[in-house]
């Protein structure tokens, strides 16, 4: 059942156009990850999602019908860029924003679910990236949210608090709830995302859970060997490898050939390594590999 | 629907935040205390309505009058002040850029004087001048003294000054601070929750005016115990007539920022509406016998319903009555203001 339907999605700035045509849909308790290289539209597909700006023309039904007052009371969101009051403390944030709501959560639920307790005394211009991530979390979540809003939850973070936001989004996963994400990491979209939407240049192209997408646009595996292997060796093979300074890559769909024919001319495959086809493979494929700002 | 509990939580946020900002809070906390120290200095002399005339030749720093031919009478005239000059040279310098109202040549027979054409008060004081030169006619003449309480000219003047320090701290406290939340994301965050605009530029507003009421009632009170104001009417009342002031104002300041995320185009227009109104509004002087068109602009403004109330309740002894009418458009204007805000106010940039 889909929770969120978005349907021919425009939105221009004056000469430039933002989205064109961009629908999907959203099913309850899963999480849909919008994918895509900086400027490709996923922010203000996002926003227009969440009523922060119009969109140009489209439609977004939220529960099979327009969005209307009661969609804020039901929805968490955690911008990407935003600010919060410097001189209120961590608790009198969460105190302050839970009182804007008709049914807010139980503070000490946020606390302990963002491991807020440390640092709730502490001032909001105090606080880590870390820390102020897992504040903005805890905001998204202090009205019981249905659906929720993440726009680059883990940008800036370190590897241990990237790992415990990631704990903590799968356990509102696990509570049933919706969520939306953006994010660069390709690690953690397949990791987090059960549906991922591919943008660029305003529209989506391509759609499908991480594993469809792999299967969909990046079937081949790569071997890689050392360098200390003759090259000589590979001769004659008909296999398509490319050469660096100290690896050799094998590119192929069917890794058991390659390795029979490597295997019937006697190399050492002692160092080999097989790496299976990831989404940063189908990132690159689809939106190229060309620099964008 | 406006939710008076979300109003209040954003009052009490912004509130914290103000109190806790240590640069803020203490300049504004500081700043009722210098506002009395400097008029306890400016008004603490009689000097500040003085004419200034300057004689020469004098040696000295001050004029001696024995070696002079200004007439005994003039001398010790309350509304002038006689300042010692070397020389002619110096004399014509001095009164062409305005620094005395008047020169004179002390030893010339023929009382010589110069004035400066462009000079009003020049004019004044060389009547002064001449009536002093002519015989006295005190036969013919009959001075008498007004009965009853008088208004000293600080009674006046002063409610003029805290009007005009509210103004800007109304326009410039709001529209500063809206404009910076809009431009750093605050409110953006804000805009993902049920408030609305009403509700956040209300709260907005009934914060600034608890600020500002109490700096008013610093200021106030303290220069109170220098100046010993005479308040003909209800202090209650005159607070009063600052509360609906300062809401009109904050409103306006509202209306101005409800847009746009720059601090220089904010602040353009916060000037373009506060001079007029420090002028206009008789915050300095009187507007009596002005052009029709200039009391009619002046008739606008709220800044002049405040002072006009504030100054009937202060030196007329006013009641809420004798004053409602600028009440009603001091509450018209916070209404209006607050309501044309809340309509295009914009969250984002």
């Amino acid at each position: 059942m889909s929770i969120l339907e978005v349907q021919n999605l425009h939105k221009q700035y004056k000469t430039v156009v933002a989205l064109e045509d961009v629908s999907f849909r959203v099913e309850q308790g899963s999480c849909f990850g919008l994918l895509g290289p900086n400027g490709a539209g996923k922010t203000t597909t996002m926003e227009i999602i969440e009523n922060i700006i119009e969109p140009s023309g489209g439609s977004i039904l939220y529960r099979g019908g327009p969005r209307d007052d009661s969609f804020r009371q039901q929805v968490g969101i955690q911008f990407q860029h935003t600010s919060l009051l410097n001189f209120l403390t961590v608790k009198e944030t969460l105190r302050c924003y839970r009182q804007l709501y008709r049914n807010p959560e139980e503070i000490d639920w946020l606390v302990k679910r963002c491991n807020l307790k440390p640092i709730l005394e502490q001032r909001n211009n105090q606080l880590s990236g870390g820390q102020r991530q897992r504040l903005m979390l805890a905001l998204a979540l202090v009205n019981r949210p249905e659906l929720i809003f993440l726009d680059e939850p883990s940008t800036g973070l370190d590897p241990q608090s990237r790992r415990y936001l990631w704990d903590i989004v799968d356990e509102i996963k696990a509570d049933g709830k919706t969520i939306i994400m953006t994010t660069h990491s390709m690690e953690e979209a397949q990791y987090l995302c059960d549906t991922i939407a591919i943008m660029d240049g305003g529209k989506i192209i391509a759609e499908g859970s991480p594993a469809e997408l792999i299967a969909a646009h990046c079937s081949t595996n790569t071997i890689k060997l050392p360098r200390t292997v003759v090259e000589s060796a590979l001769d004659g093979l008909g296999l398509d490898y490319h050469v660096d300074n100290s690896t050799i890559s094998i590119r192929t769909a069917n890794v058991d050939s390659v390795l029979t024919r490597l295997l019937g001319t006697g190399v050492d495959l002692s160092q080999m390594s097989v790496q299976s086809p990831n989404l940063e493979d189908v990132f690159l494929i689809l939106t190229g590999k060309q620099l964008r700002d | 629907m406006a939710s008076l509990q979300r109003i209040w939580v954003i009052f009490r946020a912004r509130n914290k935040e103000f109190f806790r900002d240590r640069a803020a809070f203490g300049w504004n906390f500081a700043f009722p205390f210098l506002i009395i120290l400097g008029f306890g200095i400016i008004f603490s002399g009689e000097n500040i309505q003085r004419y200034k005339i300057g004689v020469f030749p004098q040696a000295g720093t001050r004029v001696v009058f024995e070696e002079t031919s200004i007439p005994d009478h003039f001398q010790t005239d309350p509304a002038v002040d006689f300042i010692a000059l070397a020389s002619l040279e110096e004399g014509l310098q001095k009164i062409s850029q305005h620094k005395i109202d008047l020169l004179i040549d002390g030893t010339a027979g023929d009382r010589r004087y110069w004035v400066n054409d462009a000079s009003p008060k020049g004019r004044i004081v060389e009547q002064l001048y001449q009536a002093a030169l002519m015989p006295r006619d005190s036969q013919n003449a009959r001075r008498y003294s007004v009965d009853g309480t008088r208004a000293r000219y600080i009674d006046w003047f002063f409610p003029g000054i805290m009007a005009m320090n509210m103004m800007f701290s109304a326009l410039w406290g709001v529209g500063y601070v809206v404009v910076r939340y809009r431009k750093n994301g605050a409110l953006k965050r804000l805009k993902a929750t049920p408030l609305n605009a009403f509700e956040y530029l209300s709260a907005q507003m009934l914060s600034r005016i608890f600020l500002l009421m109490f700096t008013f009632s610093v200021v106030w009170f303290g220069s109170d115990l220098i100046f010993n104001f005479r308040m003909q009417g209800s202090l209650l009342l005159f607070l009063f007539t600052f509360f609906l002031g300062g809401l009109s104002l904050c409103s306006i300041g509202l209306f101005l920022a409800a847009r746009g995320t720059s601090e220089e185009f904010t602040s353009g227009a916060l000037n373009f509406i506060s001079w007029p109104m420090m002028f206009l509004s008789e915050v300095w002087f009187s507007l009596e016998g002005a052009p029709e068109w200039v009391q009619q602009l002046s008739w606008v403004l709220p800044l002049t319903h405040l002072l006009k109330a504030a100054r009937k309740v202060m030196n007329e002894g006013a009641t809420l009555i004798d004053i409602q009418l600028e009440c009603g458009l001091m509450i018209l204007t916070t209404s209006l203001f607050l309501i044309l805000a809340a309509r295009i106010f914009s969250w984002v940039e």
